[in-house]
C-alpha cells in the first residue's frame, strides 16, 4: 500500500508517541513574525529555555506595517513597541531576521518561498493560519498559536495529531479570467468552512499540475478557509526549476541532492486517501464571495442565493445578508464597491500584480473608489517595478505601496471606514476583517479586483481581458 | 506541588449563539496590538458588544445576568480563522473556563487545549436545548465532566437557603479530542516539559533529515 506525502514527512519527523497519543513532531523550519511571538519569547524566558535551533527559525515583520512609507520610529506607538521586541528576541537569541527595508522583508508566507527556505518534504509551523501556504512545495505546513510557537522555540518540536488526508483533484481546462483563486473558492464553497476540519488537503490533478508555483500557492494558502489546516500540492519539476537558484535552497551538486530527495517525498501513485474530491475547472467562471465567511462564494454572473433554501447555512446567510445589505435573488454583477484591495500572502506575488496590471493597462479606476496595491514583499515590489507594473498601476488611479499584510486584516492604518465595500484579493471576509466593524468584503482574484476597481461595482473580469 | 489536572467544570453558562464565529469577532486584530496577553478580557468580542461610538449592543457578555459565567455555549465551526491565541487567552481572561459547542476549527481547538481551557462537543440538539435552558434560567449550574464525557445542567431549588440544593434538568452525553482528554486528566496539557523530555531522540530525529545537513552530498 502505497504512502501519502503527508505519511513520509510525518514518517521522518516523528520523534515519539506522546502519553497523550499526539505525535512529537520536529520541526524543519519555524517562521515568525511580530504578532504571535513576543509572548511566546517571554514564555521560554520565564521558563529558563534558549531557542534550541535558531538556525531553523527565521523572522519578518509584516502584519503592523505602514504602507505608505518606510521609517522609526512607527507612528503607532504599539507596532512600534512591538517592532522592537522582534527585533531584541531575534538579535538575543541569534535568529536570522528580515528586516523592514532590507530589500528581504515581505509577508511571511511570501518571503518562505521566495527565499527558497520552504522545501518539500519539511515540516514548517508559523504562528499564523494561512502557513498552510508552504504546503503548494510539497512541505507539511501548518499554522500554530502562541503556547506552540513556545514549544517549538524551546523543543524544535511539536505535540500534534497526524490529520487524515483528503484528495482534492482538480480537472479540466480553466476558460481565461479563471485563475487558483477561483479554484479554492468554489472548493471552499462547496465543502464549506468546516469541511476540511481533521483534514490535511492534497491537491492534486492536471489544473494543479498546469498550475504555475505562484498559483499553488495562492491554492494552498486557502486551505485553512476551507477548515484544513494543511493543504499541499506533491512536488514536480515545477517545484524544483522554482526552486533552482534560490538563496537559500542548496547549490550545485547538493541541489542535485535535494531535488531527488524532494521527489521521492511525493505520495505514491497508489497512495490511501482518506477521502476524494474531483472539481472540473472548465465549468467555473470567476468567483466572489458574497457573505461573511469564505464559504459563501458564487460565481459572478448568479443571482444572490435564497437563504431559505440553503438548509442549515440558512441563518448564517441571513446574518451575512443583514451585514452585506445584499438582497437575495438580485445579480451580483454591478453591486456598487468603494475600496479595491490587491495584494495579501493569499494573492500579493508577481504574477498577480501582473494579471491585475493586464486588466488596467489604458484604463482608470471609477470616480470615488479607494485603490491600493501593496505588494507581498520588497523583492516582488522590485521586481514588479523593474518591468513598469507599478506605472499602469499608478496611472490607472491606484496607490502603489510597500510591502505588508496591509488590509488584509488591517492591523496597520490600512484600513476601511464606516461600511464601505471592499472588493478584495485577501483571504477572509469576516465581520471587521477589514479594520472597521461595519466594512464589507467581497473576496476575488487579483484580475476581477481590478475589474471592479475600474467599473466602480462588481464586474466580470471575461469582459476587460483581450 | 500543584495540581494541573482538569477532571470536570461546574459553573454557570453564557449561551453564545450563531455558526462560524470566527477568531476575528472574537478579538479583533487591532487589540493584538500588544506583546502580552494581559487586558485581553476586557475586549472579547468587542465590536459584537460596542458600536462604533462605544455604545451597548445586545450581546450575552454583557449583559449582568451572565456575569461570573465560567461556561461558554457555542454552536458551529467556533473559533474559525486566524491562528491567534488571542482569541482563547481573551476568553479564558474573561473568565471562560470550558466551552462547549457543536463543533471547533482545527488550531481554536489546539489552542485551547494549550491553555488549559477544554472544548468539549456535543449534537446540536443537545447544544440549543443548553442556550434555551440557561437563556431562560441563567442560574442553572452547568457541570461538564471530563472523565465520564457528560454534561449535566441543574436547577438550584427554591427556597433551599445558602446550602443549595439542585435539581437535574438536563443530560447529554460529550465528546472530545482524545489526546487532549488524556492530557487534562494527567494534568499535561502544558507540553513543554514533556516535549522536553526527549532531547536525544530530538538530535536523533533531526540528524536522520538530509536538508539538517544542507543536503551535502
Amino acid at each position: 500500500m502505497g504512502k501519502t506525502l503527508l505519511d513520509k514527512v510525518w514518517e521522518t519527523h516523528r520523534v515519539a508517541t506522546l502519553p497523550s497519543g499526539e505525535d512529537q513532531l520536529f520541526i524543519g523550519l519555524h517562521l515568525i513574525h511580530e504578532v504571535t511571538s513576543p509572548q511566546a519569547f517571554a514564555m521560554i524566558r520565564e521558563r529558563g529555555f534558549k531557542v534550541k535551533h535558531p538556525e531553523r527559525t527565521v523572522a519578518t515583520v509584516d502584519h503592523i506595517v505602514p504602507t505608505d512609507t518606510i521609517g522609526r520610529p512607527l507612528q503607532d506607538s504599539l507596532a512600534e513597541e512591538m517592532l522592537a521586541a522582534l527585533e531584541e528576541n531575534t538579535s538575543a537569541q541569534g535568529i536570522r531576521f528580515f528586516s523592514w527595508g532590507s530589500g528581504k522583508q515581505g509577508i511571511v508566507h511570501v518571503i518562505g518561498p521566495e527565499l527558497g527556505l520552504t522545501q518539500p518534504g519539511m515540516t514548517i509551523v508559523c504562528g499564523d493560519s494561512h502557513t498552510s501556504t508552504h504546503g503548494a512545495l510539497g512541505a507539511v505546513a501548518f499554522g500554530i498559536g502562541t503556547s506552540q510557537i513556545r514549544d517549538v522555540l524551546a523543543t524544535q518540536t511539536l505535540a500534534v495529531s497526524k490529520p487524515r488526508v483528503r484528495r482534492i483533484n482538480f480537472i479540466g481546462k480553466a476558460g481565461p479570467g479563471i485563475y487558483a483563486k477561483d479554484y479554492i473558492l468554489a472548493l471552499i464553497a462547496r465543502l464549506g468552512v468546516k469541511g476540511g476540519i481533521g483534514y490535511a488537503y492534497e491537491y492534486g490533478g492536471p489544473a494543479v499540475e498546469a498550475l504555475s508555483m505562484e498559483g499553488r500557492l495562492t491554492l494552498c494558502n486557502m486551505s485553512i478557509e476551507g477548515g484544513a489546516r494543511c493543504g499541499y500540492i506533491n512536488p514536480d519539476t515545477t517545484t524544483v526549476e522554482y526552486l533552482r537558484g534560490r538563496p537559500y535552497a542548496p547549490q550545485g551538486a547538493a541541489f542535485e541532492k535535494a531535488r531527488e530527495y524532494w521527489l521521492s517525498m511525493a505520495s505514491d501513485s497508489d497512495a490511501v486517501y482518506d477521502d476524494v474530491v474531483t472539481i472540473d475547472v472548465s465549468a467555473l467562471e470567476p468567483m466572489v464571495t458574497w457573505g461573511i465567511t469564505p464559504g459563501q462564494g458564487m460565481g459572478v454572473t448568479e443571482r444572490l442565493p435564497d437563504p431559505e433554501r440553503l438548509g442549515e447555512e440558512a441563518e448564517l446567510a441571513r446574518t451575512a445578508y443583514a451585514h452585506m445589505g445584499l438582497e437575495p435573488g438580485k445579480p451580483v454583477l454591478g453591486t456598487p464597491i468603494q475600496v479595491a484591495f490587491i495584494g495579501s500572502c493569499t494573492n500579493g506575488r508577481l504574477s498577480d500584480l501582473r494579471e491585475a496590471a493586464a486588466v488596467l493597462k489604458g484604463r482608470h479606476v471609477a470616480p470615488g473608489v479607494r485603490a491600493l496595491v501593496v505588494p507581498g514583499s520588497e523583492q516582488v515590489k522590485a521586481a514588479a517595478e523593474a518591468e513598469g507594473l507599478d506605472k499602469i498601476f499608478t496611472e490607472a488611479g491606484f496607490e502603489w505601496r510597500e510591502a505588508g499584510c496591509s488590509m488584509c486584516l488591517a492591523m496597520n492604518p490600512d484600513r476601511l471606514k464606516g461600511n464601505e465595500l471592499c472588493a478584495s484579493s485577501s483571504n477572509r471576509n469576516f465581520i471587521g476583517r477589514q479594520g472597521s466593524a461595519r466594512g464589507r468584503t467581497m473576496l476575488m482574484s487579483p484580475a476581477m479586483v481590478a475589474a471592479a476597481a475600474v467599473r466602480g461595482a462588481i464586474a466580470d473580469v471575461r469582459e476587460f481581458l483581450p | 506541588m500543584i495540581d494541573t489536572r482538569i477532571l470536570a467544570l461546574r459553573g454557570r453558562a453564557v449561551p453564545v449563539r450563531g455558526d462560524d464565529i470566527d477568531t476575528d469577532r472574537i478579538i479583533p486584530a487591532r487589540f493584538l496590538r500588544c506583546v502580552t496577553f494581559d487586558g485581553l478580557g476586557a475586549q472579547a468580542f468587542r465590536d459584537e458588544r460596542f458600536d462604533e461610538q462605544g455604545r451597548e449592543k445586545d450581546h450575552p457578555f454583557n449583559k449582568a445576568r451572565y456575569q461570573g459565567s465560567e461556561i461558554l455555549v457555542v454552536n458551529r465551526n467556533f473559533g474559525c480563522g486566524s491562528s491567534r491565541e488571542h482569541a482563547p487567552q481573551a476568553l479564558y481572561r474573561w473568565g471562560i473556563r470550558a466551552i462547549v459547542g457543536e463543533s471547533f476549527a482545527d488550531i481554536f481547538a489546539g489552542n485551547c487545549a494549550a491553555i488549559g481551557l477544554p472544548v468539549l462537543t456535543a449534537p446540536e440538539a443537545n447544544v440549543r436545548a443548553l442556550q434555551t435552558l440557561v437563556e431562560a434560567e441563567p442560574d442553572i449550574q452547568v457541570t461538564l465532566n471530563l472523565e465520564t464525557l457528560t454534561c449535566r445542567a441543574e436547577r438550584p431549588v427554591p427556597g433551599g437557603g445558602s446550602d443549595h440544593q439542585y435539581e437535574p434538568v438536563l443530560e447529554f452525553p460529550l465528546s472530545m479530542n482524545e489526546s487532549h482528554r488524556q492530557k487534562f486528566l494527567a494534568g499535561t496539557w502544558d507540553t513543554l516539559a514533556s516535549l522536553a523530555n526527549s532531547g536525544d531522540r530530538i538530535a536523533e530525529t533531526a540528524a536522520a533529515l538530509p536538508y539538517m545537513k544542507g543536503f551535502i552530498p
